[in-house]
């Protein structure tokens, strides 16, 4: 029981504090599920590369996977609703009596200071989850010169550059990137075995 | 058209567009304009640009908030309940089935191969993520300091996201306020605030 309970408050604050949407929520998974050990850097790479080829939002997916990865089916269930019930809470109510909250100066200024915020905190995890990615390094505290020699992985650097150009440069789906990445990954490592 | 918006019919309305949107949040907003103002014709087109504006400004998932004010305006609390069960049911069932194959085959040679190069991928799409992010306020010397201190206080001084963030809505009012007091602006609302481009977004 207490598992559900745990997985199910972790997931209610990702609900409520993740504002912005989307990748926003990235930084909050990072600090709650890597956080409490729940989590490697790794799997959350992999939540987001499964959200991109399935249906549905980032929130949801990512609720579900780690839910069901921790604790079986019944988890991802808890963890789903856990995750929609600061939404569900706040938004009904607005609903009630809103409207206007859009044009709520306060709102539109606390909306405003966020933004480079949650993009400073994006950055954040784009670093943190590169390190094990990239360079074989666990956390920052691990990073130095020597680790970072011996460490780094040419193949999924180069794999990294080329999906940053086509992604950002020549604008392709990231879902096609995420497929062809695979095939390379499969090809060098799995069967090259670099 | 149909005028009638029964809760199964919102439910399976929302099914299908939680089955069938790609690439996050962003990318079912046009759906539910489609679905519920065009094809409908249960809700307003002005009502359907408010509530997509709420929704973006609240805590939580756009899709999830934009689905529970569309159910809440059909059918009061009942009919949020059923709009967001209906949008979220199809990626239960889809990310619990792969959850499970996920753990079954991740250690395999070749699907850990497969997934050491997504891996680097992802990082890949975290950067253009960012630099859209970053878009709207690279110009702006106080969003950058905002940026720069948030970025570091979570990864060099480890801080939990929760209290950067809260940091930041403080920051953001208190900014406001500033703004106004020393440029008399009229608004005080901030430069090129639009919200970024939806396409990069999950």
């Amino acid at each position: 029981m207490s598992q559900y309970l745990l997985l199910g408050w972790i997931f209610f604050k990702i609900g409520l504090f993740s504002i912005g949407g989307g990748y926003a929520m990235l930084p909050l998974i990072n600090s709650e599920l890597v956080g409490y050990g729940l989590m490697t850097h790794l799997e959350v790479a992999d939540i987001v590369a499964v959200s991109q080829m399935t249906p549905g939002t980032f929130a949801i997916n990512a609720a579900t996977f780690a839910g069901v990865k921790l604790t079986g089916l019944f988890g991802g269930v808890v963890a789903t609703v856990a995750v929609i019930i600061p939404s569900l809470i706040i938004t009904t109510l607005l609903a009630r009596y809103f409207f206007k909250f859009e044009d709520n100066i306060i709102v539109r200024r606390a909306m405003w200071g966020l933004r480079p915020v949650v993009t400073g905190l994006i950055a954040s995890a784009a670093t943190i989850m590169a390190l094990p990615a990239l360079l074989g390094v666990g956390s920052v505290s691990e990073l130095h010169w020597g680790t970072l020699l011996s460490g780094v992985d040419i193949p999924s650097v180069i794999i990294a550059l080329i999906s940053a150009v086509a992604i950002i440069k020549f604008k392709r789906s990231p879902i096609i990137i995420i497929l062809i990445a695979g095939i390379a990954g499969f090809l060098l490592f799995g069967v090259l075995g670099l | 058209m149909a005028k009638d918006s029964g809760l199964l019919r919102i439910f399976l309305t929302m099914m299908k567009i939680g089955a069938m949107t790609f690439g996050g949040g962003y990318a079912m907003v046009p759906l539910f304009q489609d679905e519920f103002v065009n094809k409908k014709g249960w809700i307003s087109d002005d009502d359907m640009v408010n509530m997509i504006a709420l929704g973006q400004s609240v805590p939580g998932a756009i899709a999830v908030n934009c689905s529970i004010l569309i159910g809440y305006r059909l059918k009061k609390f009942r009919g949020a309940l059923v709009a967001v069960s209906g949008v979220v049911l199809p990626s239960l069932i889809v990310l619990t089935v792969i959850t499970f194959v996920y753990a079954a085959v991740r250690d395999n040679v070749y699907v850990a191969g497969a997934l050491r190069g997504i891996r680097a991928a992802v990082v890949a799409l975290l950067v253009s993520a960012f630099l859209t992010f970053m878009k709207p306020f690279y110009k702006d010397a106080v969003a950058m300091v905002a940026f720069f201190a948030a970025f570091l206080l979570s990864i060099v001084f480890d801080i939990n996201s929760i209290y950067i963030i809260i940091g930041g809505i403080v920051f953001g009012i208190t900014a406001g306020i500033w703004r106004i007091r020393t440029q008399d602006s009229d608004s005080g609302e901030p430069p090129n605030s639009d919200p970024p481009d939806g396409k990069d977004a999950v």
